[in-house]
This record gives structure tokens, C-alpha cells and sequence, in this order.
């Protein structure tokens, strides 16, 4: 077992950074803690600080003011970190990705491992964009050691 | 008198990215010991340039534009620019279409209220509310998902009417649903009215005087909570709200513990007028859900919609082309948020967090551009001239890619 592996393997610490959204994304992503989805049942919690945390949840378009927030959260984490771009505007930059302060979808700011589409993305789709990203991990861990 | 920096003086802040918040806002909270002497609000986090965006858009597309202004009233918006786009063109929406966008409108208003309901107890550290709530919100998400195909953007308006039926076979389904959602909501009325807790921590917290009210210009349920009856779908009625039987809700106290009353009486009115909306569609005959609108003639409109928050406006200037020239926006929020001036000082901190929620503040909603300003000479970096210019040369991009 990789030390990759190692640290994603039990419950994974979330921080969610809202960039420049429409709030349904993140209304969706609090919708997960809730109990019909309940994903603290894996041991996946919010957490406050992005020192704390596996996981960088980005989502809604990024604009100038959000671009320089992002990185320096980005350089704080502690590496190893799992980046996931959630709906439309965390993918691609969505329906802003015309507007005059968009800078970039998050891909072009920082590396990003796992996208889940979707305007909004649907809980189910979310917790399912995290199942398969798990998997991704391992799996490089496991072509890593053989 | 200017009281000089001293260690008392100590600037909490709250955000941008505060696990508290799901959007991104910063507070500066100017606090002596417990008590909130000042408080600054700074914004530019969640700014999309919306208005501008518009101006590129056709009048068919603006819709799906202005429905992610704000994902959780996402109907206002839509709603807002419908009314005022059928102001500018003189259109006659059938009945049938009326009935089915308050359906949505007030639909839109329970989840809101919920969901509010929710984040507050979560402001106050009562977990059990925010789940509890959330946990009977999700019909409601359920009901949206059966007649428009998403939870949270719907889609559902036109120019002239409206995009998708509601079938006669739905209705059933709905009026269901909405029996057990208001046994439930009976019984979070009774338990967040009783409970010690939530009259501890919300009685004579924030409160806003009628006075307070028509100065700041408030409006929506902060208003309603403090005696001032101001409801757009009363004062300037649209849709199918003049063809039922409905009241508006006001509470006495202006503090936070009659915000939470008021919205959740508002609940149980709305589902009263969506049963009457309901029995209207079965009268009206399927189908019958749009007029053709050929083209829009040149003119201004103003349009309002009562959103979950307050009064939504929108003005749009038309030339006679396809595109609007000028679309201004003005949400709820917007007004609302300067009233955290007179809420919060004088408040402990603890307070001031519920106080800030009490309003249900939406950012997204309110998001205007920030100008910068260099420190030492003063001078502005980013204006509108420069905003032009940053427009211009993403376009120039864009067109290179």
C-alpha cells in the first residue's frame, strides 16, 4: 500500500471553496450531509480550514477576485490533495464563461482529478463523482506498486 | 468621537470562505470585548457580470441566464424578467400558464423558507433543526424534479407563457405531497415555537423597528416581520395571485424569532395557494399554456416578482432586435443586507452571526462590482472604463481560441 493510498483510504476531510456560483451547487453539496444522503456515513465531513482537509471541493466559475484565493488555498493544503470541480461553471466555466471578470475554468488555475458535471449536479451524482475518484486513486497507487 | 486603535479593538472577520457560509462573503465585524461596535461588508467574491452578459444574449436565452443569478430563488428572476418583457410587448398570458408559474413561484418559496429555516438553526448551532428541516425539504425537491426534470433550475418560463404542462395525471402526486408536507410542517411549527432554546436565542435578538424598515427601504419577509405589509404579488399583482384567496403574513416583533414565525406561517399559506392554483388547472383545458409572440417591439418594462426574499426588479431596454440593450437587476438582498448595520451593533457576536442569517441574506443575488483602490495614492485600478477594456480583451481571446 502506497502512502497515497494510505491517506485516502478512510474517511476523507472535505473544504469546500464557493467561487463565483449561482449557490446551487452549494446548496446541493450541503444537501449530501443531510439525512436522505448522508455522507457522513463515510466518513466524510465539512471541515473549516484547508489544512485539515483530502479533499478541495471547487465550484461555480472563477473570477479575478476568486483566481488569487484559490491558489494561495491551493499552495496551503497539505499535499497530497484531491481536487474535484463540481457543475457546469467548475468545469467548464458554464454559462459565465463569457463574462467580463471569468478567469478561467478551475482546470486552467490549478490541478484538478475528478469533474463532476451537471447544472447542478445531482447529489447522487456528486457522492458518485467521489466513489469513482477513490477508486481512480487507488487504482494509480496499486499500477504505481507493481 | 473617533475612538482611538487600541488592543480592545479587534476586527473578527467572517469569511470569504467560512465553513459557516455556503457562499462566499467577507464580514468585518469591529468588536470591543464581545460587543459589535461596527461592521463591514466587503463583496466582488461571487461577481459573474450578469447585466452584461445579457446585453449578448437573446431574449430566449436571458431566461437561463437570469435563472443562475441565484440558485435557490430561481424562479424570481425568470419570473421578474417574464412580467417585464410581457410589459414592453403587451402580452396576455392564458390562464393555465398563470396557474402553473405560481405554482412554481410558491413552491419555490417553501424550499426557500425550509432551506432558510435550516441554515439558521445551523447559525445557532441547533443541528437537529438543520436536519430535521432539510430532511422535509427534499419532497419538495422531488415534487420540482416530477414537473420540470431538475431540482433546482427549472426552466419553466417564456415569454407568453410557459415551457412544460402540468398534466391533470400530476396533480394527484402534488396535493399528496403537500398534505404530508404540511403535517410536517405543523409539527416544526410547533416544535421551533416551543422550543426554549430558539426563544433563548432569537427573542429580542436583531430586532427592527417599523421606523428601521422605511428607512432602509426593506422589504420581503424582513419587513413583513416587523409590521410593514409589503408583498409584491399584493401590492402589484401578477400571475394567477389576484385569482385565489391567499393573505399576507405579518408579524409584531421585528426580531429574529418573528422572521422564523412569519416564514413559517408563509409556508403553510403557500401550500394553500398552490391547492387553489391546483383546483384552477383542472379547469383550464391541457395544452393551453403560451401565446406566440412574433416579436418584441422597442420600449422599456419594469418587471417585479415577490422572491422568498423580497422584491425582485428587473428593467430591460429593447431596441426592436432580438437582444436586450440595457437589463438591470435589483434583488431583495440588496436592500436588505444594509439593515445589518442597525441589527448587529450593539450586539454580542454570537448574536450578530444569527442576525446576519435573519434576513436571509443572498450574495449571489447581490453581487456588484468591487472597485479597487491603490493604498498609497489613492487612486482607482479597477473602473468601469477598465472593466471595458478587461471585456475587450477577453472577447479578442475568445475569438483567437
Amino acid at each position: 500500500m502506497g502512502f497515497k493510498d494510505y491517506c485516502f483510504r478512510k474517511s476523507l476531510w472535505v473544504f469546500h471553496f464557493g467561487g463565483a456560483s449561482c449557490n446551487n451547487c452549494d446548496i446541493e453539496i450541503l444537501d449530501c450531509l443531510t439525512p436522505r444522503y448522508d455522507i457522513e456515513r463515510f466518513g466524510m465531513v465539512l471541515v473549516g480550514s484547508i489544512r485539515h482537509a483530502d479533499v478541495l471541493l471547487v465550484n461555480g466559475s472563477i473570477n479575478q477576485k476568486d483566481k488569487i484565493r484559490l491558489l494561495e488555498l491551493y499552495s496551503q493544503a497539505p499535499k497530497p490533495i484531491l481536487v474535484v470541480a463540481i457543475g457546469a461553471c467548475g468545469c467548464t466555466g458554464g454559462i459565465f464563461a463569457e463574462g467580463n471578470t471569468f478567469a478561467g475554468p478551475v482546470d486552467k488555475i490549478i490541478p484538478v482529478d475528478a469533474y463532476v458535471p451537471g447544472c447542478p449536479p445531482k447529489p447522487e451524482a456528486i457522492i458518485g463523482g467521489i466513489v469513482r475518484l477513490i477508486e481512480k486513486t487507488k487504482k494509480a497507487t496499486r499500477d504505481e506498486a507493481t | 468621537m473617533k475612538s482611538e486603535p487600541s488592543t480592545m479593538n479587534k476586527i473578527i472577520p467572517i469569511g470569504p470562505y467560512h465553513p459557516l457560509q455556503e457562499e462566499p462573503e467577507l464580514f468585518k465585524l469591529y468588536c470591543e470585548g464581545e460587543i459589535v461596535k461596527d461592521i463591514k461588508w466587503e463583496t466582488g467574491y461571487n461577481h459573474r457580470g450578469i447585466e452584461k452578459l445579457s446585453e449578448s444574449k437573446t431574449f430566449d436565452q436571458v431566461f437561463f441566464l437570469v435563472e443562475r443569478v441565484c440558485g435557490i430563488c430561481s424562479t424570481s428572476h425568470p419570473f421578474a424578467f417574464a412580467n417585464c418583457m410581457e410589459e414592453i410587448a403587451d402580452i396576455e398570458v392564458p390562464d393555465r400558464a398563470k396557474y402553473i408559474r405560481s405554482i412554481i413561484g410558491e413552491l419555490e418559496r417553501i424550499h426557500s423558507h425550509l432551506l432558510w429555516l435550516g441554515l439558521a438553526g445551523h447559525f445557532l448551532g441547533y443541528n437537529t433543526v438543520f436536519m430535521w428541516v432539510w430532511k422535509y425539504r427534499e419532497p419538495v425537491l422531488d415534487l420540482f424534479e416530477m414537473i420540470t426534470g431538475n431540482r433546482n433550475s427549472y426552466a419553466m418560463f417564456k415569454i407568453g407563457g410557459v415551457r412544460r404542462d402540468i398534466e391533470n395525471s400530476k396533480i394527484p402526486k402534488i396535493k399528496e405531497t403537500l398534505d404530508f408536507l404540511k403535517k410536517k410542517i405543523d409539527m416544526l411549527v410547533g416544535a421551533i415555537m416551543d422550543d426554549p432554546v430558539i426563544h433563548a436565542r432569537t427573542k429580542g435578538v436583531g430586532i427592527l423597528t417599523q421606523e428601521d424598515i422605511i428607512n432602509y427601504a426593506a422589504v420581503g419577509p424582513t419587513a413583513r416581520a416587523s409590521g410593514v405589509e409589503i408583498d409584491v404579488r399584493h401590492d402589484d399583482p401578477y400571475a394567477a395571485y389576484p385569482l385565489v384567496n391567499w393573505k399576507v403574513i405579518t408579524a409584531k416583533g421585528g426580531d429574529v424569532f418573528a422572521k422564523t414565525e412569519v416564514r413559517l406561517l408563509e409556508i403553510l399559506e403557500s401550500i394553500y395557494i398552490i391547492e387553489q392554483c391546483l383546483e384552477g388547472l383542472k379547469k383550464e383545458n391541457e395544452g393551453d399554456i403560451e401565446v406566440l409572440v412574433k416579436e418584441i417591439p422597442e420600449g422599456v418594462g419594469t418587471g417585479r416578482a415577490e422572491a422568498p426574499r423580497g422584491e425582485v426588479f428587473h428593467f430591460v431596454k429593447t431596441d426592436g432586435s432580438n437582444y436586450p440593450v440595457r437589463h438591470k437587476i435589483r434583488a431583495p438582498s440588496y436592500v436588505n443586507i444594509a439593515t445589518f448595520r442597525k441589527a448587529c451593533i450593539g450586539q454580542t457576536i454570537s448574536d450578530a452571526t444569527i442576525s446576519l442569517a435573519a434576513v436571509d441574506p443572498c450574495y449571489c443575488c447581490t453581487e456588484r462590482m468591487a472597485c479597487a483602490y491603490d493604498l498609497h495614492t489613492g487612486e482607482r485600478i479597477l473602473d468601469g472604463k477598465g472593466l471595458i477594456d478587461l471585456s475587450q480583451h477577453v472577447t479578442d481571446t475568445l475569438i483567437k481560441l
